[in-house]
């Protein structure tokens, strides 16, 4: 058997499992979204953005701001571990911020719900410590306790990759710019992060997407109105069993994360013309 | 260490720097380390109302209702564990082949192969499984333990394949050569020299999928709930219920696996196998 037959022949089946169970429904989502009634139409779309446009923008909104959270930590943390002049210091920091990456959605959810109550341990230890009183105590179950779910997550995997990608980056440039006498802060600005903006747009781009399909946390977090996507979605199809709309929705996420990674690859293109 | 010696000799202030540090780093600990504890102290809770900020009587009874007969956590304990397991042999079963030709054989559009398996991480997947559990709906394994596993199987598949593919291409071609040239056949030296060398790669795959799956919501939520109970859903019912001593339960059984997981996954994933993943 020639050897291009055989190897097409082993890869075949996970690739007809991926086919058939992420592409094929994908398409379905696609056009089950324009198809009202057995028809085709914009029938589906027009009451989408009828009831949930608020939500759309919330999504949007919410995700941007932690993406954006999301970046800034993680190039503070991989600055540091990076950067770092003191080996214990670091060696803290790098034990520490790795353990949300390993936490599932479903348990992030559950355990920022108690902690984030308005009677939850955040809010308790800031009145013990006199932060805080008993009355200005507030629950931070809304659209914060959203972003907060997702930096706290999401952030040491950007992380980790950052890190990663700065760690290779050349110490001689490092060292020549701190002996002219370059602050920290500026070679971190200046020198590290250009250079490891392609690792860092691609962790936030996965960041990006995982957080435009987690249902989970809108749903233990926050699930009154505004609310995310994935919430709505799902609530579509629990009670209504509507799927035109649900599929209309889903769309929308996809092009939404599509069009971050449109961005993307522009960028990458330019860079390599 | 000398540097940092060096340091404190150069600048005796040096030390204070421990003081922004350490408001810093102590800040970072409560935020990170805070809600867990905040877990641990809901599992052992008997009596715990606003406004004591802990709990006023502590005990195991949350523990002895979940796992009662009828608690329903042994169900999905059981339902997650087989579910879990059959996703790491089916995606390995794939993945084997499938690495093992990206790796060794030459294939055309090689790089776009590699890429479809990403493709389920890569898109929103929630209106995916919508439909899938249509699809299943239709052909009876909606509700089922297999269709589970077919869901999660899809989703696992880019740790299996990008893994198995980069452990295969670590391998050193002459040692199979070896084999082949003192007379072993290929399949032969398939099992006898490539797979055992391969098998730290393998298994840091398997812990991957195994893991993923363990942890899968809403793809569970979709196609197997309510007839297929699993450790997410349980979780999930119980703090809707506002019962959070059996969800912090079951977010500890959640949670124990993935951490022990992950500290054992740096010995079966060696630096050069983690450098040519997606590769």
């Amino acid at each position: 058997m020639p050897r291009r037959l055989l190897g097409l022949l082993l890869v075949l089946p996970a690739l007809a499992v991926i086919v058939l169970l992420f592409i094929l429904p994908l398409v379905m989502s696609a056009v089950g979204a324009f198809e009202v009634e057995g028809a085709f139409g914009w029938g589906n779309f027009a009451k989408t953005f009828d009831l949930y446009t608020k939500d759309i923008v919330f999504s949007v909104v919410i995700i941007a701001l932690s993406t954006g959270l999301i970046g800034i930590a993680s190039i503070a943390i991989g600055g540091y571990l990076t950067l770092g002049e003191h080996p214990v210091a670091v060696a803290i920091l790098r034990f520490l911020y790795r353990w949300p990456m390993f936490i599932p959605f479903i348990v992030v959810g559950q355990i920022l719900r108690t902690f984030l109550a308005k009677n939850g341990m955040m809010n308790n230890t800031f009145i013990s410590f006199g932060l805080l009183t008993p009355i200005e105590a507030q629950s931070f179950l809304d659209w914060r306790g959203i972003v907060i779910a997702f930096v706290w997550k999401q952030t040491p995997f950007v992380a980790l990759l950052v890190a990663g990608a700065m760690a290779s980056v050349n110490r001689d440039t490092i060292e020549a710019a701190r002996n002219l006498g370059a602050s920290r802060l500026r070679v971190l600005i200046e020198i590290l992060v250009p250079q490891v903006a392609m690792t860092l747009t691609v962790g936030l781009i996965l960041s990006f997407v995982t957080m435009m399909s987690v249902l989970s946390v809108p749903l233990m977090i926050n699930a009154q109105s505004p609310t995310m996507l994935t919430a709505d979605i799902a609530f579509r199809v629990n009670s209504y069993g509507d799927y035109g709309v649900a599929n209309a929705l889903g769309l929308v996420s996809l092009v939404l994360a599509s069009s971050v990674a449109w961005i993307y690859l522009r960028a990458s293109l330019k860079e390599r013309a | 260490m000398t540097a940092s010696i060096e340091t404190v000799r150069r600048n005796p202030l040096a030390a204070l720097w421990w003081v922004p540090r350490g408001i810093v780093f102590g800040l970072m600990a409560f935020f990170i380390f805070g809600p867990l504890f905040n877990m641990l102290l809901w599992t052992v809770a008997e009596k715990w109302y606003f406004p004591y900020s802990f709990p006023l009587e502590y005990g195991f009874g949350s523990w002895a209702k979940v796992f009662a007969p009828r608690g329903g956590a042994l169900e999905s304990l059981t339902n997650s564990l087989i579910v879990a397991l059959l996703t790491v042999v089916v995606s390995l079963l794939l993945a084997i082949p499938a690495g093992y030709a990206l790796a060794r054989l030459k294939l055309p559009l090689r790089g776009l192969i590699l890429l479809a398996f990403l493709i389920p991480q890569a898109f929103p997947n929630l209106t995916v499984y919508v439909n899938v559990a249509r699809i299943f709906y239709e052909i009876g394994l909606n509700g089922t333990i297999p269709g589970v596993v077919l869901v999660h199987v899809s989703h696992g598949l880019v740790y299996a394949v990008w893994i198995a593919t980069a452990a295969f291409s670590a391998i050193d071609v002459e040692l199979e050569q070896a084999a082949r040239n003192i007379g072993a056949g290929a399949m032969r030296t398939f099992l006898d020299v490539t797979l055992p060398l391969a098998a730290p790669g393998l298994m840091a795959s398997a812990i991957f999928v195994f893991l993923e799956s363990l942890d899968e919501f809403t793809g569970s939520y979709f196609v197997g709930a309510p007839d297929v109970n699993m450790l997410p859903l349980l979780l999930y019912t119980a703090g809707a219920g506002g019962n959070y001593q059996i969800a912090s339960i079951t977010a500890l059984l959640l949670l124990v696996p993935s951490l022990v997981f992950m500290a054992v996954v740096e010995r079966f994933l060696k630096a050069d196998v983690l450098s040519r993943v997606g590769h």
